[in-house]
């Protein structure tokens, strides 16, 4: 599906395609022992190699090419058993050595798809062009000193990986699903943790504009957008700025743009900020990267089941929607949730209490469903009481709200409140007996022929029972006596 | 007994052990000759305190029987290896004042097996060099002379400080390394030994580095046993230098009396060079009848690749060099001259830290490796070292060691081919192969020329096979019988 922007000259297509940066997961760095916690004081997590002393050396950290790997293995890519690091040269405060190590011509992995869950159920696949490994710079802190910088150096040398996805995406909505995409089959992996905000994932957007059937336009780089919101803003605002420059007679420059939050909108960088050739070549400290392709494929034997996989079960088993189950498998933890909710109870209603009810809130209480204030046990106990007539489903939400205020669960909720349904025919028959009395006219009506106020009598004889009488027998009870 | 300062490390090893000379003597001996030959240059940084205590310690251990390989033999340290504490500046005056907080593996290794500190040894600035003129702490004079003549002479570089002091009989024995000759041209240029091995065989870890690819740690001494012993320590697996090589170390002492007897020895033709001095190619010719006489038969083999070893190395050196020495900024160690912005800190500080010589390499480097002329220049040269590791690797088919000449010349007086970078560069035209192909060298001296000049013979071995390379060169030692000393060194 191809969204177009209107321009004045006609329908304009946006081409997008993403860098993403994502923090490995790993308690050492890629060429150091020193340590990665996020949050910690400022050049306390450095070794000499990090800090670029003379004579040091790097060593690759084996847990970190593993996490690659299975990081290519999870999104479909070939992983190449000999792949090359390199040094790619720049002066910076930051960079201690001078250089980054980084894999330039010959990454760890070539190749892979990420599939996009769209709203309508559909999917849309998006190719991965390649994943490399490489060293994180270290942070330059501008605003401690009236008129120097200060340096961190605690991520110098933090493992990352380089994603980078073919133009494929056309639209900002496309662009922040694939980065949800994307966080998913990390964090399923556990290779990394997907956090924005701590910047373990940082996003480059490249995007052009061309008009339908024309080869790819001039692109833009935008730099490190930190949020899904952030990067769907920066497409929608690159993309409406291109238009207009080329739709007013200029050209597009291929050039290096930031993202400023507050304005929502794009600024080339000063040309001094990205003037570089970095001068790659092989390190000479590192060997060639040789992987063994029995561990390879012992890797792969190990994946845990994907997101992708994942939703297709529960396509297949539950029945779902492929939109619900996409929702549901986003988040391992959600999915786990809703496994142990649906097990042994009707699949189509776990759904629909945890992506309705708990996520509402959840969404409400600004709380992860790790911390979620009703368990799976007891929404799975809430639901038994529903299916097997107990409550209905209008009174179990309320049962719900308790649940969420008091922590109780659901049986002892209904007990306190005595909110049993009521079945018994003799009670719900008098109460309609009840209600029809006072509502002569409406009876009359009804048997005229204005079927439709079968709902006002329902609602009635409900709210005589105080919302207990089970609506299958009031339903079919009322119909039998209005129909006289 | 000889003077202790004209031991060798053998001779003094066994005089320890019997108990004939105590560590704290042959310190003290050679903290004299160091006091003495000062106006070497020879030294950046002497540790005199550290090795009496360290002298007194070892021969504390020597007197319960026991203490390494090494156990209190006085050594110096070439200033590009980085020794815990102790200034370490690398020839360069970017390394003002860095005191590293760590010890270089093969420095370790050594004060493991029980060896003393002297101090630090000059060299060219950052190991660039072939004269120890680019070293920011002065000319190191070579202590010998011509004969009947008294300019200065250059001891060679980058090791200039290493070999000046080990033919001086300052130190018993040093480290030193060699990216493109920098232990054998020293080596030869002072009637000293040293041996390159091969890459992989010692750590680089804590060397300050200058060609990465090239760069080898080994050791100058007198005699080819002296450096059989201290390679022995030097070497070994390092699991923080992910190029040093994973292989056990063989006993080099065992292999220094082998003989050569049946060993095949590759004369390549194309190391005749025209134009270069008929007591180099005399050299040669002797050192082949020598070993002809001790039973090795002499084989003419082709390296085709040959010419072409200067002009690459003078690529990939640079290239590597570029971007090991960015990290002297200013930022974090060593000098730094201020500026109103980054850049303008990173330029003063470079363009005060950098000696002329540093200079033009990084910009080479720079250069081959811009876009646009990274094909032409760093990938062709890399291509065309490939060719010449093959051109090894073909004679050694048919051959176990290759003899060349170490130099194109004899030591040449301070102040000569300075203004002509090219002919400095020459000299390394008989060592940068083996640094190309990664394989080990070693120079012994034949002989003395018409000045009284030592002059030495290279033998290259196969990859890790350092065993035959100290056979070979023990045999050109035994028969050159090679007992000259520098003037007032009797």
């Amino acid at each position: 599906m191809t969204a177009l922007i209107k321009g004045q000259t006609g329908e304009w297509e946006v081409v997008i395609g993403l860098e993403i940066h994502a923090q490995v997961i790993s308690k050492a760095k890629l060429f150091s022992a020193a340590a990665t916690a996020f949050g910690a004081e400022p050049n306390t997590q450095v070794s000499y190699v990090d800090a670029g002393f003379p004579g040091m050396l790097p060593v690759i950290n084996r847990f970190c090419v593993e996490q690659a790997i299975k990081t290519g293995l999870g999104i479909d890519g070939k992983v190449n058993e000999i792949s090359v690091f390199d040094r790619k040269n720049y002066f910076y405060a930051d960079l201690p050595q001078g250089y980054q190590i980084s894999q330039y011509q010959q990454p760890i992995v070539s190749g892979g798809t990420v599939i996009l869950d769209m709203k309508d159920g559909s999917t849309r696949k998006i190719g991965v062009t390649r994943l490399h490994l490489e060293q994180d710079a270290g942070k330059s802190l501008h605003d401690q000193h009236p008129s120097q910088s200060y340096i961190d150096l605690n991520r110098s040398g933090v493992a990352l990986m380089e994603i980078v996805s073919e133009p494929d995406m056309r639209t900002a909505e496309e662009a922040g699903l694939y980065i949800k995409k994307l966080r998913s089959i990390l964090r399923y992996l556990g290779t990394c943790d997907g956090n924005m905000e701590e910047g373990s994932l940082r996003c480059d957007c490249n995007v052009s504009v061309r008009k339908p059937g024309q080869p790819f336009g001039t692109r833009t780089e935008t730099k490190n957008v930190n949020s899904v919101r952030y990067v769907m803003q920066a497409i929608e605002y690159e993309a409406r700025r291109q238009i207009e420059v080329i739709e007013g007679g200029d050209e597009i420059k291929q050039e290096t743009r930031l993202f400023d939050p507050g304005k929502g909108t794009t600024r080339p960088m000063r040309s001094k900020e990205h003037a570089h050739d970095y001068r790659y070549f092989p390190d000479p400290d590192l060997l060639p990267l040789e992987l063994d392709p029995k561990w390879i494929s012992d890797l792969k034997k190990v994946l845990p089941e994907l997101p992708d996989a994942r939703k297709t079960r529960y396509v297949a088993d539950y029945k779902l929607s492929p939109y619900d189950a996409g929702v549901l498998v986003a988040e391992q933890e959600t999915a786990q949730f809703y496994e142990t909710v649906a097990k042994g109870r009707d699949a189509k209603l776990a759904s629909n209490w945890v992506t309705t009810e708990l996520f509402g809130v959840l969404n409400r209480t600004n709380k992860a469903i790790q911390d979620s204030p009703v368990s799976a046990k007891a929404l799975g106990g809430l639901i038994d009481l529903i299916s097997d007539g107990t409550i209905s489903g209008r009174i179990a939400k309320e049962v719900f709200e308790a649940m969420v205020e008091t922590g109780k669960d659901a049986a002892a909720i209904v007990e306190e409140k005595g909110l049993r349904q009521v079945s018994d025919t003799g009670a719900i028959e008098k109460a309609i007996d009840e209600v029809m009395a006072k509502n002569q006219d409406k009876v009359a009506e009804y048997r005229s022929g204005k079927e439709k106020l079968l709902g006002f009598f329902v609602g009635q004889t409900m709210k005589a029972t105080g919302g207990k009488a089970n609506p299958g027998v009031l339903n079919e009870l009322l119909k039998k006596k209005l129909a006289g | 007994m000889a003077a202790p300062t004209h031991m060798t490390i053998a001779e003094a090893r066994k005089a320890l052990k019997a108990k004939k000379i105590s560590s704290a003597e042959l310190t003290d001996a050679h903290l004299k000759a160091m006091e003495q030959t000062r106006g070497l240059n020879a030294f950046v940084t002497e540790t005199p305190e550290r090795a009496k205590a360290d002298a007194k310690r070892a021969d504390v251990v020597l007197a319960k029987g026991e203490g390494g390989p090494l156990e209190g033999i006085p050594l110096g340290i070439k200033d590009l290896f980085c020794t815990e504490g102790v200034l370490t500046t690398a020839g360069s005056h970017i390394l003002d004042g860095f005191k590293p907080p760590y010890e270089s593996t093969v420095s370790a290794k050594l004060w493991q097996a029980g060896a003393i500190m002297l101090g630090k040894l000059n060299m060219d600035e950052f190991a660039m060099g072939s004269s120890n003129m680019t070293s920011y702490h002065g000319a190191v004079k070579n202590p010998w002379r011509r004969k009947g003549a008294n300019s200065d002479l250059v001891p060679g570089g980058s090791s200039g400080g290493s070999a000046a002091a080990v033919a001086a009989r300052s130190v018993m024995g040093a480290t030193a390394t060699d990216t493109g000759g920098s232990i054998r041209q020293p080596a030869a240029f002072t009637g000293t030994v040293g041996i390159k091995p091969t890459y992989g065989r010692c750590s680089r870890w804590g060397i300050v580095a200058f060609a990465s690819s090239l760069d080898q740690a080994g050791p100058i001494a007198r005699t080819v046993e002296d450096c059989a012993i201290m390679l022995q320590a030097m070497s070994g697996h390092d699991p923080k230098d992910s190029t040093s090589a994973d292989l056990p170390v063989p006993n080099f002492e065992a292999a220094v009396e082998r003989g050569v007897k049946g060993l095949k020895i590759g004369i390549p033709k194309e190391y005749k060079l025209d134009g270069a001095p008929k007591e180099i190619q005399d050299l040669w010719e002797q050192g082949i009848a020598w070993l002809k006489e001790a039973g090795a038969t002499p084989v003419d083999i082709t390296l085709p690749h040959t010419k072409y070893a200067l002009p690459v190395y003078y690529v990939i050196a640079p290239a590597e060099a570029s971007s090991n020495l960015a990290r002297y900024d200013g930022v974090r160690f060593g000098l730094r001259v201020p500026g109103k912005t980054l850049d303008e800190m990173y330029e003063n500080t470079r363009a005060a830290g950098f000696g002329a010589e540093v200079k033009r390499r990084i910009l080479i480097g720079t250069y081959v490796l811009s876009a646009g002329y990274y094909d032409a220049y760093y990938l062709r040269a890399q291509r065309v070292r490939s060719l010449i590791a093959r051109d090894f690797t073909e004679a050694y088919k048919q051959v176990d060691a290759i003899l060349t000449p170490a130099t194109p010349s004899a030591a040449f007086a301070i102040g000569e081919k300075m203004d002509d970078p090219i002919a400095m560069y020459l000299n390394d035209v008989f060592t940068v192969t083996a640094n190309l192909a990664g394989l080990p060298g070693i120079s012994v001296p034949g002989g003395v020329n018409a000045d009284g000049l030592p002059l030495g013979l290279q033998v290259i071995g196969k990859a890790f096979d350092e065993e035959t390379v100290f056979a070979v060169g023990r045999a050109l030692e035994k028969a050159a019988n090679f007992t000259a000393l520098p003037e007032g060194m009797a």
